[in-house]
């Protein structure tokens, strides 16, 4: 059971990126974008094709990340340009890149097993640096032995890759360019009064958003150790369970907050899932049903608690006043109102 | 400074619901012309401002700005020079953005934007200082979201980042008929300030006829897409809400059919 919730902690962390991608288009610019199911594959294929090709892996993972930017930046075109509808935007251009990623790949499923990548060469770096040996000495120290992971690099580096480029987008959106590009989500009518080019911005969002998500898919190809046709299918709600659980639990006050919800969302929404598939009767194959129940639960969840939360304000309020009444108008009355 | 030259726009065109929105109008303002524009519904007043503002292209004729011809120049490029406040007070600014990055926005509307913080410390002082002179108490809210604010606050926001950048042409589209008599005649006085201040080129939609005379140097009448009525400096000042409904009468040979207008 540790060694399963450590293995979600660290797709968790990998998935986070993907979860900050669907942020910035779907809270961000306010754009349902479908294109994730497709770009996250595109991450994985080009990665996955490089690779086995003999590329550097991190230069394949770089070349992972601008083919998502160019997926996310013609849905963008799509959308602007075509004015075709945000949702058939990013459908119409999801179902492309199913075939074109069956194109980069060559076949449906590359394995990447027993070559080198991002994730085997950050875990040598890790070795070297000899804080595995510390944990573990400190973990028997405490009378945690049962519970040992392989390494615990990926998590730890993964967790501050996903920190870094947190911080690089919290950053960026309080650039010039970050608050028109929030403004474009929020007010176009009004943004557009101030010289934004709100297509432009729209496009470059998109594709930034793809970025991210095509980083994710790289990487997660490079975790599991191939990189398959179907990975990416649903992965549009995995993001959206993510940001919704995020900012459902750890609150989406200003950006900074959300940001770290989110990735917060996306770990806590592996955990869960992790849990869920040790329930005796659930397969493997339930795990979409389970995650559509997540996401339906972190909506609906907030707004009974609410309305429980009104009605209980409501009867207090009803049951002050009665007491005020029985007691004598005047000042109790007036006490119950400054009360609120 | 501005100069509409033979504007015409048709919606509809070839179908039964053909309607002549602004029929063959000139229009010529000077540089610190303030002109009110009055008419009932459908005379074609939010069209001519939205062919000046380029969310419409004329079917016929051209805009001129400064002398240069600015016809086909998109939207978001004319913005950089044409300030804009707008009817709905949602429309003007970003709801679930700060006061201060609200203003950012606007202050980069004349450069070309890049990596540099929207709000640094120097830009919060600025604005600090702008906010004050609208006597809201804003300046203390400027980590404050928008969406917070009263309809008459964000139009006074609006009417800040519309203007504090000296735009060439300011166009108003009744900016003051969705706020309660107090909070429009505030932002009317606010308007009438800032204008003066800067010595903005305007054009300001009204339906208000009190408005329309006690604000700017210039008046004009549309009617059916066609200036029917023109008052300048010296007529203006001789004109009284009574003599503006009888002059439409004499033109039209009909009443203003338009009820806020005759009631105000």
């Amino acid at each position: 059971m540790p060694i399963a919730i450590f293995g979600s902690l660290e797709a968790g962390a990998l998935y986070a990126l993907m979860a900050l991608g669907v942020y910035l288009s779907f809270r961000i610019l306010d754009f349902p974008d479908l294109t994730v199911d497709g770009s996250f594959v595109t991450g994985g294929a080009v990665a996955a094709i490089m690779i086995v090709n003999g590329f550097n892996p991190f230069i394949a993972t770089i070349a992972a990340i601008i083919a998502g930017f160019l997926a996310g930046c013609f849905t963008g075109l799509l959308h602007t340009k075509g004015k075709i509808n945000a949702l058939l935007s990013g459908i119409l251009m999801m179902i492309a890149l199913y075939s074109i990623n069956l194109r980069i790949m060559g076949k449906s499923n590359i394995s990447m097993l027993s070559e080198e990548t991002v994730i085997t060469k950050l875990t040598e770096f890790w070795k070297g640096l000899k804080i595995d040996d510390a944990i573990q000495g400190g973990l028997s120290a405490i009378g945690i032995s049962g519970f040992v992971p392989k390494t615990w690099a990926i998590l730890f580096l993964m967790v501050i890759l996903a920190f870094i480029v947190k911080a690089g987008m919290d950053w960026f959106l309080k650039t010039e360019l970050g608050l028109a590009l929030r403004a474009t989500g929020d007010n176009e009518t009004m943004v557009r009064s101030f010289s934004v080019d709100t297509d432009f911005y729209k496009i470059f969002g998109l594709g930034l958003s793809n970025a991210l998500v095509a980083f994710s898919g790289a990487l997660v190809a490079q975790y599991n150790g191939f990189s398959d046709v179907g990975m990416g299918i649903g992965m549009i709600v995995i993001g959206l369970a993510s940001v919704i659980i995020g900012e459902a639990i750890f609150g989406a006050k200003n950006i900074i907050r959300a940001t770290a919800a989110v990735i917060g969302g996306a770990i806590l929404y592996r955990i869960i899932v992790t849990m869920a598939l040790r329930v005796e009767f659930l397969e493997t194959g339930d795990m979409k049903l389970i995650t559509a129940l997540i996401v339906i639960c972190a909506l609906v969840l907030p707004k009974v608690i609410d309305r429980q939360k009104e009605k209980q304000r409501k009867r207090k309020r009803l049951k002050a006043m009665k007491q005020a009444e029985s007691e004598g108008r005047g000042q109790n009355l007036a006490a119950v109102k400054s009360d609120l | 400074m501005l100069q509409l030259n033979q504007i015409y726009k048709v919606f509809n065109e070839g179908t039964p619901d053909e309607k002549v929105a602004i029929n063959h109008i000139n229009l010529h303002m000077a540089p610190g012309d303030f002109v009110t524009v009055i008419g009932s519904n459908g005379a074609g007043k939010s069209t001519v401002m939205s062919v000046i503002s380029g969310k419409l292209s004329p079917d016929l004729g051209s805009v001129n700005i400064d002398g240069k011809n600015l016809t086909e120049m998109s939207e978001h490029k004319r913005s950089s020079f044409i300030g804009r406040v707008f009817q709905d007070p949602m429309a003007g600014t970003a709801p679930s953005m700060t006061i201060e990055e609200n203003l950012a926005i606007a202050y980069s509307r004349v450069k070309n934007r890049g990596f540099g913080l929207g709000v640094n410390r120097k830009r919060r002082d600025f604005f600090k200082e702008k906010l004050e002179s609208l006597h809201l108490g804003l300046e203390n809210r400027l980590q404050a979201k928008v969406g917070l604010l009263s309809g008459g606050e964000r139009q006074a926001l609006s009417l800040l980042m519309a203007t504090f950048t000296e735009p060439k042409i300011l166009l108003l589209d009744e900016h003051t008929a969705a706020l309660d008599p107090s909070r429009a005649e505030l932002v009317t006085q606010l308007t009438k300030e800032i204008v003066s201040q800067y010595g903005l080129t305007t054009l300001m939609v009204t339906h208000n006829m009190q408005q329309a005379l006690e604000l700017g140097n210039r008046l004009i009448m549309m009617d059916k897409g066609q200036i029917i009525f023109e008052a300048d400096q010296e007529a203006k000042q001789e004109l009284t809400v009574e003599k503006l409904l009888n002059e439409f009468q004499r033109i039209r040979g009909e009443k203003m059919n338009n009820d806020r207008a005759v009631l105000i």
